[in-house]
């Protein structure tokens, strides 16, 4: 009887193991997948004319995507310009100063615009920035994925913040070391590899989004001039060429899509390494 | 508590006033650095200290004993104003330093008149053992590098960790064992050259042989500064203070010479403590 019992438990416990490892390859499986297609169908149309020259029209084969890799940095860049501070502040309030009502209610409505489609907001965008402007820009584009990082930052350097032990802000308040400059130079920097992470999701999801884009930053086949006029951006282009019926934009499509995937992937590399512990 | 009782401590200790007098270096009566009038300190609703009046003596040890949840913490705490990080927190009463009312002061002031060593060690995780040291005088302004130096190897000979880590000042902080920790945690405190020096169960996380390094230190370290010392540890009380504090539910019960305390307490909840009755 008693064998049995044991042998029951060393069974549930082999099945259940198993399970787990299932669960984790499958978690896997769809990252394989998605770099093994950008990669294969991608790589066809990479080459240096990819990187260097504008998209050529129509049936006239060659050409590139010059003027979308730096439209995407470009209003990521905007983008982080009004989210990375506004995010980056309002989570050092929320985890420094935050212990009270309007703390709760920040967090909540934080949380609220962190769920809100990104469709929404990029109509939104349309609305404040593009109709008063008249036209579509740079701006509007950087607006728009500028408020999708925002509670993204916000929420992670929080937690990040919140992580640090309070041991720590007691060591240097005890020190005689002002509030602001505890906070500065000893708890973020005790929490920067998490915030870190947090920005580069942000960065990534911004580079990522599509829809917000159609809205505000529209597209274009050729350079900007200004960042006042509508700008091309990789995903837009990915989007464009994808639904496309040429065989040769749809591979374009793919290489831009690896393209995507690799910005990321570099910037993420550089700024670990940039913002590494010491110890 | 075997030591033989002389007439004469019995003599001083039973006309011995609050604060009893030093009568071990002169015969001046000590300067009292630290006095208490009537602090009352509340978290919420619940009334954490009660009625406390207390003087510490300059260059003297004065330790405070009592069982868990006494208030012994909370009023070391509330001396140089860390209470205040605690939400809800509420002090009356009078506290001075050299006759300043502490509650007029900045706490910033405060805190670098006061300086503190806590119970786990927590020197901070980004920073080498040279910027821990000096991290209070480079957070207030301090650039003088040769300065720095100087500072910095004073205060790790006083805390007697000098040798064991002069050749590896760059390495990190939490690279030590915990007793190197707790004396950089000093060295970190003496560094902004407070006048007292607030010890909340400094050893208590350590073993044997390093919080005999740490007892020591205690009695090199009163030459120069006041030291209030909170401690679990009735022996370690014995051995580094000269005046003892007995703390109860929130109230001081007894406070006389050490040597009073341990041999001939006046009150029956004390010599119940001390004889390991309750608590």
């Amino acid at each position: 009887m008693e064998k049995f019992f044991f042998q029951y438990r060393t069974f549930k416990s082999v099945v259940m193991y198993g399970l787990c490892i299932l669960s984790a390859l499958i978690a896997v499986v769809p990252l394989v997948l998605i770099f093994y297609h950008t990669i294969s169908l991608g790589i066809g149309a990479l080459n240096v004319d990819f990187f260097t020259k504008l998209p050529k029209p129509v049936g006239e084969p060659g050409g590139g995507l010059a003027n979308a890799i730096v439209g995407t940095m470009i209003l990521v860049g905007l983008g982080s310009l009004i989210g990375l501070p506004v995010g980056v502040f309002a989570g050092v309030y929320l985890a420094e100063f935050g212990r009270n009502k309007f703390g709760t209610i920040i967090r909540f409505l934080t949380d609220v615009l962190n769920g809100v489609p990104s469709i929404v907001t990029g109509v939104v965008a349309y609305t404040v920035v593009v109709l008063p402007m008249k036209h579509f820009s740079a701006y509007a584009g950087g607006f728009a994925l500028g408020i999708l990082m925002i509670p993204i930052i916000t929420r992670t350097t929080e937690e990040m913040l919140k992580t640090v032990p309070h041991s720590y802000r007691e060591a240097a308040l005890a020190l005689g070391i002002p509030q602001w400059k505890t906070t500065l130079r000893i708890i973020i920097p005790a929490a920067l590899g998490g915030i870190v992470t947090g920005i580069m999701l942000s960065i990534a999801r911004a580079a990522g989004e599509t829809a917000p884009l159609l809205f505000t930053a529209l597209n274009n086949r050729f350079w900007h001039t200004t960042l006042n006029q509508p700008i091309a951006s990789l995903t837009v282009f990915i989007y464009n060429y994808g639904v496309s019926p040429f065989e040769d934009w749809i591979a374009q499509a793919w290489a831009g899509a690896l393209v995507l995937i690799l910005l990321i992937f570099i910037l993420s590399m550089v700024v670990r390494f940039a913002t590494r512990q010491r110890y | 508590m075997a030591e033989v009782l002389e007439k004469e401590d019995i003599i001083i200790n039973t006309m011995a006033s609050l604060p009893p007098t030093s009568t071990k270096t002169t015969d001046q009566p000590a300067v009292k650095k630290i006095t208490a009038e009537s602090i009352n300190c509340y978290f919420g609703k619940v009334h954490a200290l009660k009625n406390i009046s207390f003087a510490i003596p300059e260059h003297s040890v004065v330790a405070i004993i009592g069982p868990s949840g006494c208030g012994k913490s909370t009023f070391l705490r509330s001396i140089n104003r860390m209470h205040e990080l605690i939400p809800d927190s509420r002090i009356t009463g009078k506290l001075t330093l050299d006759g300043d009312d502490i509650y007029a002061m900045d706490a910033v002031v405060v805190r670098k008149r006061i300086g503190m060593v806590f119970q786990k060690p927590n020197p901070f995780p980004t920073m080498s053992i040279f910027d821990n040291v000096s991290a209070g005088l480079r957070m207030n302004g301090m650039r003088d590098k040769k300065a720095l130096a100087e500072i910095v190897e004073k205060s790790l000979k006083q805390a007697a960790l000098w040798n064991e880590v002069k050749d590896s000042l760059s390495k990190s902080g939490i690279s030590l064992s915990g007793g190197q920790q707790q004396r950089l945690c000093i060295a970190r405190t003496l560094a902004v050259s407070p006048e007292v020096i607030l010890m909340d169960e400094p050893a208590s996380a350590l073993d044997p042989i390093s919080t005999a390094k740490i007892e020591e230190l205690i009695y090199e370290l009163k030459k120069d500064y006041t030291i209030a010392i909170v401690t679990h540890n009735m022996q370690q009380a014995a051995r580094v203070s000269d005046y003892t504090a007995f703390f109860y539910m929130g109230e001081l019960i007894e406070y006389d010479s050490t040597k009073s305390i341990f041999t001939i307490p006046k009150k029956k909840q004390t010599e119940d403590y001390i004889t390991g009755r309750f608590g």
